[in-house]
């Protein structure tokens, strides 16, 4: 299966995503307040490559991908997959965009329906869209279970009777039933056993290549998120802090924030160089999210402006810094 | 924190020793009087409808005066109460079977759609459903009774419109698990409208709960058919059924003391032995439950 | 002065209906006053079943430690009497396990649930548990202690929770901590605080640290020694820095290069074959001869502990005995 071409335009391309709850209490629905879990986040992903998105509980990195999967609606902003703008889908062009647009998740136990055998778990994206005769279906299926290292007769077991890394196999076999030209891959491998996700990361990376696919890659091992990206987006309370290439980014982080997760990731290299940051605090309620830099309260560099004007993303040295120290 | 992590091999078969073992004594008592219901004019020595007034309370065979051509004895109109007891299982099983079948399949249903679409769709659903909890079963099948009258038809809507609201509400909460799940949110990914979520993944991962529920409810239902045919608003005579053959033999609980004991003894057989199955069956397919 | 803890050869059985799993397989060490060991390993190793066995919670009946020898500051653990072990569990060895919600109880407050291990371990009543639980709140440096004891679980975030976990677990204080994963389920900066709280913690009360964690950068950063377990036993045990710089075993050595590294840009991750083992069908040999690319006939026989450098020992044919 050679990679398709592109037609130049990235993949997904994201601007000032926007997605606010309305949090309400009581029987009769008062609004009390709004959660801005995202908040103008903008990113591109050019076909073939994977970006990284990282960030701790709270940033609005699973909202992202839950907009990019067509789970919610934005609530302003604009997504465009391969130069069309899908932001406000009616049902047979939300249609379309699901067929370009999968996703594999981290419980490789709660990916699976139980009831079904593996078989019908891979071709049932065929059988929502109607593309395939039975006979057509199988023969896919067959050919998706080789894709992913699967031998054919794992079609005909259930899921319990698998390893919870022969699951994620299983889970990527179906995301990748419909030629997607987008993953997007939320914590693939968090879940699995430490010699397990090695197999599992070159899997994906190999499909990378072959198939031509871009991944949103989400996870909390910055170590792999490194390895895996190309790019790296960093998130905190909804807004990106930081975008730029991965290796740059992982190795000599510019925003307060990133060196402190980065710093926090302990990599095994008992030598490598790192700058000790240590955030105090905790990570805001993102109901109530500070004024101006959103980070200022934890931020070893804060200086008195950061409390009052937001810094903008900016143009930093071949990356994108939103940090008032440059 | 794992205390037991046992890692999975490929398709290893469960050892013969896994499944529990079968509850014969209940199964036997379930399976008998299905099959007695079913077979009743084969088994049933004599006509239950004979009156015989020369036969009038005759005891069961091992006293004097008994005889084994009617072995468990007669009632007040010289009608043998075995062939009345095997008759009455007939309408016990079919009120149990029709009543269950008929909430089980409308409470699923509401179940299933209040917790797929939570909401406002949910909370009128479960306001409806707390509404039907609170109505007590006995006091509307009086009610009809007494405007329509005794029948088997009024015995089965006045139970199943109130009963249908125990599903739901069990169904409803393990749809709340299940839409937590990861696979829902992959079918609809894969583009699964609600109708193929609901019935192709909700459906069949609450079919065990389904099970066990209807076995523990028909139990349930004989109880309520037997109270409301002791009460004379359930079947009407001369139908033989187990409540209002309790109630005929009321008066004479010293003198012919088997013409109300044998039908309760059956009902509390009955009923034992489909409670014992249902609690057998949950705790068989709750592990496999927990897989999830 | 005798180790902290000095563990031999101990055996931890559990029967299942797959077979009998020897969960704890001869796992021997000894730690000193401040000392921390990693013990590292996957699901099934039986690194946490090895932390069980210490204080004699392994789960029965099913569950049996069928042999070895646990001796806390010289006193032989095993041969105590239930009652003995109540003494000794939370107030000599303690645990901090990786769930902050299942560890605390969620209906009653911080400073209700902190009042019956300070009740039990010291006898202290009224104000004197009152004033005790907000030193120790304030030792893991929760912000208003005192007001912090009014507050139910679900109020703190995982972070404050564990460290409410953490104050309860130094109120003996302990001679020996046992972490389980306890950040795994936290943010990392949050996880970057609290493993610096642990390391004070260490410092000031002298307890000896087993840290079971699989994060090997974890292990890196906060422990002293290392040791890798395979299918109950350890496969290798030593200082952290030969560990990670000279890995003897093949299970090790797999493992360090199968984890993603900052700046070492690899097209492909050395992955490791196979699926971790079936522990109710292991042979009598070598658990990972399987999966060992270096794996000998030799391997069928189970190889002895074997040391290879002062204070690194390690179980593998390919290193001795001859």
């Amino acid at each position: 299966m050679a990679p398709p071409e592109s037609n130049g335009a990235p993949v997904l391309e994201v601007t000032n995503l926007t997605k606010h709850f309305v949090v309400r209490r009581g029987g009769l629905g008062f609004s009390t307040g709004v959660v801005r879990a995202v908040d103008g986040v903008s990113f591109a992903i050019p076909a073939g490559s994977t970006l990284g998105l990282v960030g701790e509980s709270g940033c609005g990195k699973t909202t992202t991908s839950k907009l990019i999967l067509a789970l919610e609606t934005p609530t302003t902003g604009s997504i465009r997959f391969e130069g069309h703008d899908v932001s406000a889908l009616e049902r047979a062009s939300r249609r379309e965009y699901r067929r370009a647009v999968q996703a594999v998740f981290q419980d490789p136990y709660a990916s699976l329906d139980p009831r079904m055998r593996v078989g019908a778990i891979v071709a049932e994206p065929l059988v929502i869209n109607a593309d395939l005769d039975a006979a057509g279906r199988r023969r896919r299926v067959a050919e998706l279970l080789d894709l992913v290292g699967l031998p054919a007769r794992a079609a005909t077991l259930y899921p319990h009777e698998f390893s919870g890394g022969q699951r994620q196999r299983v889970a990527i076999a179906r995301a990748l039933a419909l030629s997607p030209r987008l993953v997007v891959l939320d914590e693939p491998v968090s879940a699995l056993d430490v010699s397990i996700r090695a197999q599992i990361l070159n899997l994906l990376v190999d499909l990378q290549q072959r198939l031509g696919v871009s991944y949103l890659f989400i996870a909390h091992d910055l170590a792999a998120v490194a390895h895996m990206s190309r790019t790296i987006a960093v998130m905190y309370l909804g807004k990106i802090v930081e975008l730029g290439d991965a290796d740059a980014v992982a190795l000599a982080p510019k925003h307060p924030y990133t060196k402190a997760l980065f710093a926090a990731a302990l990599p095994i290299d008992l030598d490598q160089p790192r700058e000790e940051v240590t955030l105090s605090g905790e990570v805001p309620s993102p109901l109530a999210p500070p004024g101006g830099c959103r980070f200022h309260p934890r931020c070893p560099f804060v200086m008195p402006h950061c409390a009052t004007e937001e810094p903008a993303l900016r143009s930093e040295s071949g990356r994108l810094v939103a940090c008032h120290l440059y | 924190m794992s205390v037991v992590a046992i890692p999975e091999t490929q398709a290893a078969p469960a050892p013969a020793s896994r499944r529990q073992r079968l509850p014969l004594v209940s199964l036997s008592i379930v399976a008998a009087f299905v099959l007695v219901a079913l077979l009743a004019p084969l088994l049933a020595p004599s006509d239950p409808y004979d009156q015989s007034l020369r036969l009038r309370f005759r005891p069961p065979v091992w006293e004097e005066r008994g005889s084994w051509s009617y072995p468990l004895g007669t009632d007040r109109l010289g009608r043998d109460l075995l062939s009345r007891i095997i008759y009455g299982a007939r309408v016990s099983l079919a009120a149990g079977v029709v009543t269950v079948l008929i909430s089980s399949a409308f409470g699923a249903a509401v179940g299933l759609v209040a917790g797929y679409y939570g909401g406002r769709t949910d909370a009128a659903l479960m306001r409806a459903t707390d509404a039907t909890l609170s109505f007590p079963v006995i006091l509307l099948a009086l009610i009809l009774a007494v405007t329509v009258g005794p029948s088997f038809t009024n015995v089965v809507i006045a139970i199943a419109v109130i009963l249908w609201a125990r599903y739901a509400r069990v169904i409803r909460g393990q749809v709340l698990t299940l839409m937590t799940l990861d696979f829902i949110a992959q079918a609809r990914i894969a583009g699964a409208g609600a109708w193929r979520i609901i019935t192709r993944h909700l459906l069949p991962n609450t079919l065990n709960t389904l099970v066990v529920l209807i076995t523990l409810q028909v139990g349930y239902v004989i109880i309520v058919e037997a109270s409301l045919s002791f009460l004379g608003a359930g079947i009407p005579p001369p139908t033989p059924a187990w409540g209002s053959m309790i109630a005929e033999g009321r008066d004479f609980v010293t003198s012919a003391w088997w013409v109300s004991f044998f039908p309760g003894l059956a009902i509390l057989l009955v009923v034992l032995a489909f409670n014992l199955l249902g609690d057998w069956l949950r705790d068989t397919l709750d592990p496999r439950l927990r897989q999830l | 002065m005798p180790a902290v803890i000095d563990v031999r050869d101990l055996r931890t059985h559990i029967v299942t209906r797959w077979g009998t799993i020897k969960a704890v397989d001869g796992v021997s060490f000894a730690l000193d006053e401040g000392e921390t060991l990693g013990l590292v390993g996957e699901s099934g190793s039986g690194k946490s079943m090895t932390c069980l066995s210490l204080v004699r919670l392994v789960p029965r009946p099913a569950a049996r430690i069928v042999g070895g020898e646990v001796r806390l500051d010289g006193e032989d653990v095993l041969a105590k009497s239930e009652a003995e072990m109540q003494q000794i569990r939370g107030r000599k060895m303690a645990m901090i396990l990786q769930d902050p919600m299942s560890s605390l109880n969620p209906v009653f407050s911080i400073g209700m649930q902190m009042r019956e291990p300070l009740a039990m371990y010291h006898g202290l009543r009224g104000n004197a548990v009152a004033a005790r639980a907000a030193e120790l709140l304030a030792a893991v440096r929760i912000p208003s202690p005192a007001a912090r004891l009014r507050a139910f679980p679900h109020q703190l975030s995982g972070g404050m929770r564990q460290r409410v976990v953490g104050a309860m677990a130094i109120a003996g204080p302990p001679r020996l901590l046992m972490a389980d994963e306890p950040t795994t389920s936290l943010d990392l900066t949050i996880q970057a605080q609290y493993l610096g709280l642990l390391k004070e913690l260490q410092q000031r009360h002298r307890f000896a640290m087993i840290f079971v964690t699989h994060n090997l950068g974890i292990v890196a950063r906060t422990c002293d020694r290392v040791a890798v377990m395979y299918a109950g036993r350890v496969v290798e045990m030593g200082p952290v820095r030969r560990i990670f710089t000279e890995p003897a075993h093949p299970y090790t050595r797999a493992l360090l290069e199968s984890i993603p590294r900052f700046g070492v840009r690899r097209e492909r991750l050395t992955a490791i074959a196979g699926q971790p083992p079936d522990l109710a069908r292991l042979d009598a040999g070598c658990a990972f001869a399987p999966r060992c690319p270096a794996a000998l006939d030799r391997c069928a026989e189970a190889p002895p502990e074997v040391t290879i450098a002062p204070g690194h020992t390690t179980r593998c044919w390919l290193h001795g005995p001859a």
